[in-house]
C-alpha cells in the first residue's frame, strides 16, 4: 500500500510537469492550430538561461522569475516574427519551421553550454516528507505547478484580456470585428506558452538533470497528456498530463514487462489509442451548435 | 445634418475580379441608409471594404479621419460596429461573454455593466439565456445577440449585413423597430444591407441601389420607392 501511494504521488508530481507541457502545447494549438514540436527545446533553453543566471550568482527565485520573464519575451517574439508571417502557410511549412526551431535551440544550447550533463539546484531540498511518501522537491514542484495552473485558469476565465485571448484563438475574424488586436493576442499566447514551458523545465531539471536533450521524453508525455485531455481544452490537457504521469509510474512499478525501459512507449500507445478511439480527447469540448 | 461617412472612388477586388467600381456615397450623422441590389451586386463587399475586411482602394473618411489605410481593429475602435453576414457570433462562448467582447475595447467599469442591462432590456430573452453557449441560440436570438454585441461598443455607426436573413417576419419587424429606436434615441447612424427592399425602405431615410459593383441610383427612400425601375426590379409592381 505504501509503495502504491508513493508511486502514485510521485506520478502526480511528474504528471504536473507533463500537465504544464500539455498546457503550453494547447495554448499554442489554440492560437495557430498546430502542435509545437519545439516546445520541449524552448523549455530546455529557458532552463539553461536560469542555470546561467544562477551561475552568475543570482538568488534562486530571482533567477527563476527572470528566466520565466525572458522566456515569455522570447516566445512572444518567436510567435510574432516567425509564425505570424506564415500563418496561412500549409501544415508542412509549419512542421518544417518547428523542426528547424527544435534543432536550432538544441544545437545552440549545446554550443553555448556544451552537451555535458549538469546538476540543477532545487529550492526545496531533497528531504523526505510525510514519512517518506514524497520528496521535498516533488512536493514543492507540485505546489508551483498548482499555482501556475490556478493563475492561468483565473487569467483565461475571469480577466478581460483572457477573454480577448480566447476569442482571438476561437475566431480571429469575429475577434477583429470587436476591436481585438489578434496579432498581439497571438504573440501573448506564444509568450505564455513559452513561460509555462520554462517553469516546467526549471522544476524538472533537478530530477532529470540539465542537458540539451532533457525535454525530449517529457515533451512526448506532454503530447500524450494534451491529446488525452483534448487539444481544445486547457483544463483537460492539465488533467491529461496528471493522468499520464500517474499511469506511467504505476505501470512502471506494477507491470513487470513495462519496467523502466517501456515507459515511453506507453505514452506513444496512449496517443495512438486516443486518436483512434476518441480524437477530441476526454475533455475536449464538442461544441453544441444548431444547424 | 453633418456627414459622418464620406466614400469616394471606393474599389475592391478579390484577386483579378473587381467587385466594386468607384463607389461614391455619403452617410449623414444620425441617418439610416440602405444598400439595395441583387445577389452579387457588391453589397456585402461594400460593408467589408468599409471596415477593412477586404482589400480596398479609394478614399473613406469617417468623421473627418481617413480610415482607408486602417486595420479592422483600428476602425472598430473609432466606434464603427459591423454586424457581418453570418452574424460573427462566437458560438462556443456564452451569451454574456459575447456581449462583454462587444465592449472589450472600452475601459472597464460600471458603464459596461449598465450597457449590458440596456441590451438585456432590449432583448429580455438574452438575459434568460445569458449563461448559455451562444451556438445553441435560435437564429433570431443569435441576430439579437449580434446586434446587442454591436451596441456594447456604443457605436456611432452600425453596419448591418442582412439582419433579416433567415428570420421570421415578426422577429425582423421587432429588430428593425429596435434599431430605429437606437438611431433616434442615441443618434447611432445605420448602414443596412438588405434583400428585403420593402423592409429596408421602411427604416432607412436614404437608399443606394447597387448593380454589378456600381451605384446606379441614390436618393431619399421615398424617391427610390417611387422610381419605376426600382419598382420593377426589386418590388415587383
Amino acid at each position: 500500500m505504501e509503495l502504491f501511494l508513493q508511486q502514485a504521488l510521485s506520478g502526480v508530481a511528474t504528471g504536473g510537469i507533463y500537465a504544464l507541457m500539455a498546457l503550453a502545447l494547447v495554448m499554442i494549438f489554440q492560437a495557430i492550430r498546430h502542435l509545437n514540436f519545439a516546445q520541449g527545446e524552448m523549455a530546455m533553453f529557458s532552463t539553461f538561461i536560469a542555470w546561467q543566471l544562477l551561475a552568475w550568482g543570482l538568488p534562486y527565485w530571482l533567477a527563476f522569475v527572470l528566466a520565466v520573464a525572458l522566456s515569455f519575451l522570447g516566445g512572444a517574439l518567436i510567435g510574432r516574427l516567425v509564425f505570424l508571417p506564415i500563418r496561412n502557410a500549409p501544415v508542412l511549412s509549419h512542421i518544417a519551421v518547428f523542426v528547424a526551431l527544435l534543432l536550432i535551440f538544441n544545437s545552440l544550447a549545446g554550443f553555448i553550454w556544451d552537451f555535458s550533463i549538469k546538476p540543477f539546484p532545487s529550492p526545496f531540498g531533497t528531504a523526505p516528507l510525510f514519512g517518506g511518501l514524497i520528496g521535498a522537491h516533488q512536493a514543492g514542484m507540485l505546489l508551483v505547478i498548482l499555482v501556475v495552473v490556478a493563475f492561468l485558469f483565473w487569467f483565461l476565465r475571469f480577466t478581460r484580456i483572457g477573454l480577448a485571448l480566447r476569442a482571438a484563438a476561437a475566431n480571429p475574424e469575429s475577434a477583429r470585428l470587436v476591436g481585438i488586436k489578434v496579432d498581439r493576442m497571438m504573440a501573448l499566447g506564444w509568450g505564455m506558452a513559452s513561460a509555462i514551458g520554462a517553469v516546467a523545465g526549471i522544476m524538472i531539471a533537478p530530477v532529470v538533470f540539465l542537458e540539451p536533450n532533457m525535454m525530449l521524453s517529457i515533451l512526448l508525455y506532454g503530447f500524450a497528456g494534451a491529446v488525452l485531455g483534448g487539444l481544445s481544452s486547457p483544463g483537460g490537457a492539465v488533467l491529461g498530463g496528471f493522468i499520464v504521469g500517474v499511469a506511467e509510474n504505476l505501470a512502471g512499478t506494477y507491470v513487470p514487462v513495462v519496467g523502466h525501459e517501456l515507459k515511453l512507449p506507453i505514452a506513444l500507445f496512449l496517443i495512438v489509442a486516443v486518436l483512434v478511439v476518441r480524437p477530441e480527447g476526454l475533455f475536449g469540448r464538442g461544441t453544441v451548435e444548431r444547424v | 445634418m453633418t456627414t459622418l461617412l464620406k466614400v469616394r472612388g471606393l474599389e475592391a477586388s478579390y484577386g483579378d475580379l473587381t467587385v466594386l467600381r468607384r463607389l461614391d456615397f455619403d452617410l449623414l450623422e444620425g441617418g439610416a441608409t440602405t444598400l439595395l441590389g441583387a445577389n452579387g451586386a457588391g453589397k456585402t463587399t461594400t460593408l467589408r471594404a468599409l471596415t477593412g475586411m477586404t482589400r480596398r482602394s479609394g478614399e473613406i473618411v469617417f468623421d473627418g479621419t481617413s480610415i482607408t489605410r486602417m486595420s479592422t481593429e483600428q476602425i472598430v475602435r473609432l466606434k464603427v460596429a459591423h454586424v457581418p453576414e453570418g452574424r460573427g457570433t462566437l458560438t462556443a462562448f456564452s451569451v454574456e461573454e459575447n456581449l462583454k467582447l462587444g465592449a472589450i475595447t472600452r475601459p472597464s467599469g460600471r458603464e459596461i455593466a449598465a450597457d449590458m442591462e440596456r441590451v438585456y432590456g432590449h432583448f429580455p430573452v438574452l438575459k434568460a439565456r445569458r449563461r448559455q453557449q451562444a451556438g445553441t441560440l435560435s437564429g433570431g436570438e443569435q441576430q439579437m445577440l449580434a446586434i446587442g454585441r454591436a451596441l456594447m461598443l456604443r457605436p456611432r455607426l452600425m453596419l448591418l449585413d442582412e439582419p433579416s436573413f433567415g428570420l421570421a417576419p415578426a422577429i425582423v419587424a421587432g429588430l428593425l423597430e429596435m434599431l430605429d429606436r437606437v438611431r433616434r434615441e442615441d443618434g447611432v447612424s445605420l448602414l443596412i444591407v438588405e434583400q428585403n427592399v420593402e423592409l429596408a425602405l421602411g427604416i432607412a431615410d436614404h437608399a443606394c441601389v447597387l448593380e454589378t459593383g456600381r451605384i446606379v441610383k441614390a436618393g431619399t427612400s421615398e424617391a427610390i420607392r417611387a422610381d419605376a425601375d426600382v419598382r420593377r426590379a426589386y418590388l415587383g409592381y
